[in-house]
């Protein structure tokens, strides 16, 4: 499965996480490979929130192995762990905005929190903040509060604070999720650009079939706990396989 | 059976928050501290209730004195009227009432803004964030309400013994140093110090209690508005005991 010629940045080994007898990842397989944009497909309950919740550090897996350019994750110190999430964004299916902030200060979150004091130039926070509200197109919203914004408005301000760190990695949890569907197209369409833009490495939790077609490079369909079949959408499309099949009918 | 459950469920709970509790004296005191987020605590959480305390204070003043005087009066003790309230007021009522109120304001908005926070993973995002939640809005939280209670209280005091003034002027007629006098007179400081002492442990309990529920809180927003509800009930509950502990110990030490 393992390509030679690419670098792999995140690798999964024989992941378990397990809710009583519900075992969700059921000793999963995973390779990222640079600038690609992987989805994992999977039905809702499949697992796959809780996969990119074990791989940014928020759940820890029963067992198995997560190494991210390099690092073991599970082993990292909590000071090592912050300093590898810094090259990890991670966009919340609930978005996620701190309701009590305006949308500059919710930006500015991330890096007054993640830098050190002496880093903190002023000019240089407004640059980029105005940096990432400007790749969204929604510089104008910078002094308002997340509740005054709609549900598209909010997904791009949530992105654009997911971009504010310049990650290597972006963790996308359902992107298009309550979103109507030109302002889906939309969202997806942003995230192919920033793709590009920045080069980034990208895993997208998806069950909507617009965003896999559109936004993928390789498609891995999570079902009953392990990486049932993976490959290219139109691949996947065309699979005889019962359990692929049902997806896409 | 019914039963069976519902105290394996108190206990499991009452485990849970020793837990919650011996995790914010772990995390409370080690670096990174966040002063900016206390100060903004502190500030939503003392100056803010302000009003609603003062208010309050000023009516329990007054209306604690009008109807304590036909009583006096019956027994000739018109003169003892501001002494009398003023210890009632420093005693027990202020800082119940100031309690009671902070749990109701303040207990219930912890507990609810904590639980939206989990329910729409903003407390993850802190995480991510380079944030560690737990001393960002929990700490802080319950460090705010356990320093600013004692001074709501003291305000409490002062704004309830204001009133109490109008009430002994109502029918009566009282200099104002004459009636600073006799407040003076009837108070020492065995009424102040187990008084505020108590408040201290009043406002740790609101901001723990609140801060627990929310950030515990299950269910999407029917799990939120549980969340504020039980904060209100579980910290006037655990106040009320609080307060009968508090005066069987000012007791056993002759402060009374």
């Amino acid at each position: 499965m393992a390509d030679q010629n690419k670098e792999i940045v995140l690798a999964i080994r024989d992941l378990c996480k397990s809710f009583g007898d519900n075992h969700v990842l059921n000793h999963f397989d995973l390779d990222l490979y640079k600038g690609e944009n992987l989805v994992v497909l999977g039905k809702s309950g499949s697992g796959k929130s809780v996969l990119i919740k074990c791989i940014i550090g928020l759940m820890k897996p029963d067992q198995g192995s997560i190494t991210i350019f390099g690092q073991d994750v599970l082993s990292l110190e909590h000071e090592e762990l912050d300093r590898l999430r810094m090259k990890i964004g991670f966009l919340f299916q609930s978005n996620a905005l701190y309701d009590s902030m305006t949308v500059k200060e919710n930006l500015e979150f991330p890096l007054r929190r993640h830098w050190m004091k002496k880093e903190m130039n002023p000019a240089k926070v407004n640059e980029l903040v105005m940096e990432a509200l400007e790749n969204v197109g929604l510089e104008h919203t910078i002094d308002m509060m997340p509740v005054e914004l709609s549900g598209g408005m909010r997904k791009r301000i949530a992105l654009a604070r997911t971009l504010i760190l310049k990650p290597e990695i972006i963790l996308y949890d359902e992107p298009t999720t309550g979103l109507d569907p030109i302002t889906a197209k939309e969202i997806i369409q942003l995230m192919i650009d920033i793709q590009h833009k920045y080069q980034t490495s990208s895993i997208i939790i998806s069950h909507d079939l617009q965003c896999v077609s559109m936004a993928s490079d390789r498609v891995v369909m999570l079902i009953d706990g392990i990486c049932y079949a993976s490959g290219n959408y139109k691949e996947l499309r065309t699979r005889e396989d019962q359990k692929v099949k049902l997806f896409f009918d | 059976m019914a039963i069976t459950n519902n105290l394996k469920r108190f206990f499991e709970e009452t485990g849970d928050i020793s837990r919650f509790v011996t995790r914010f004296f772990k995390e409370g005191f080690k670096p990174r501290y966040e002063f900016g987020e206390l100060i903004r605590q502190s500030f939503f959480i003392g100056y803010k209730s302000l009003p609603l305390v003062g208010i309050t204070a000023f009516i329990m003043g007054l209306v604690l004195t009008i109807q304590s005087r036909p009583t006096l009066v019956e027994f000739g003790a018109e003169s003892w009227l501001p002494g009398m309230v003023s210890l009632s007021l420093v005693r027990e009522i202020s800082p119940m009432i100031t309690a009671l109120i902070a749990a109701g304001k303040i207990g219930s908005s912890i507990g609810a803004e904590l639980g939206s926070m989990k329910v729409t993973e903003q407390i993850d995002a802190m995480e991510v964030s380079g944030t560690n939640p737990f001393k960002f809005l929990v700490v802080t939280r319950v460090m705010a309400t356990t320093f600013m209670l004692p001074i709501l209280s003291l305000w409490a005091n002062a704004i309830g013994l204001y009133g109490s003034y109008l009430g002994v002027n109502i029918k009566g007629s009282v200099s104002w140093h004459l009636y600073w006098n006799q407040v003076f007179e009837a108070l020492s400081y065995s009424d102040f110090i187990p008084s505020l002492t108590k408040t201290f442990f009043f406002g740790f309990t609101i901001g723990i209690i609140g801060c627990y529920k929310g950030y515990n809180s299950k269910k999407g927003t029917e799990g939120v508005g549980n969340s504020a509800n039980s904060a209100v009930v579980v910290s006037s509950l655990l106040i009320f005991i609080l307060d009968l502990i508090a005066v069987q110990i000012t007791d056993l030490l002759g402060l009374t």
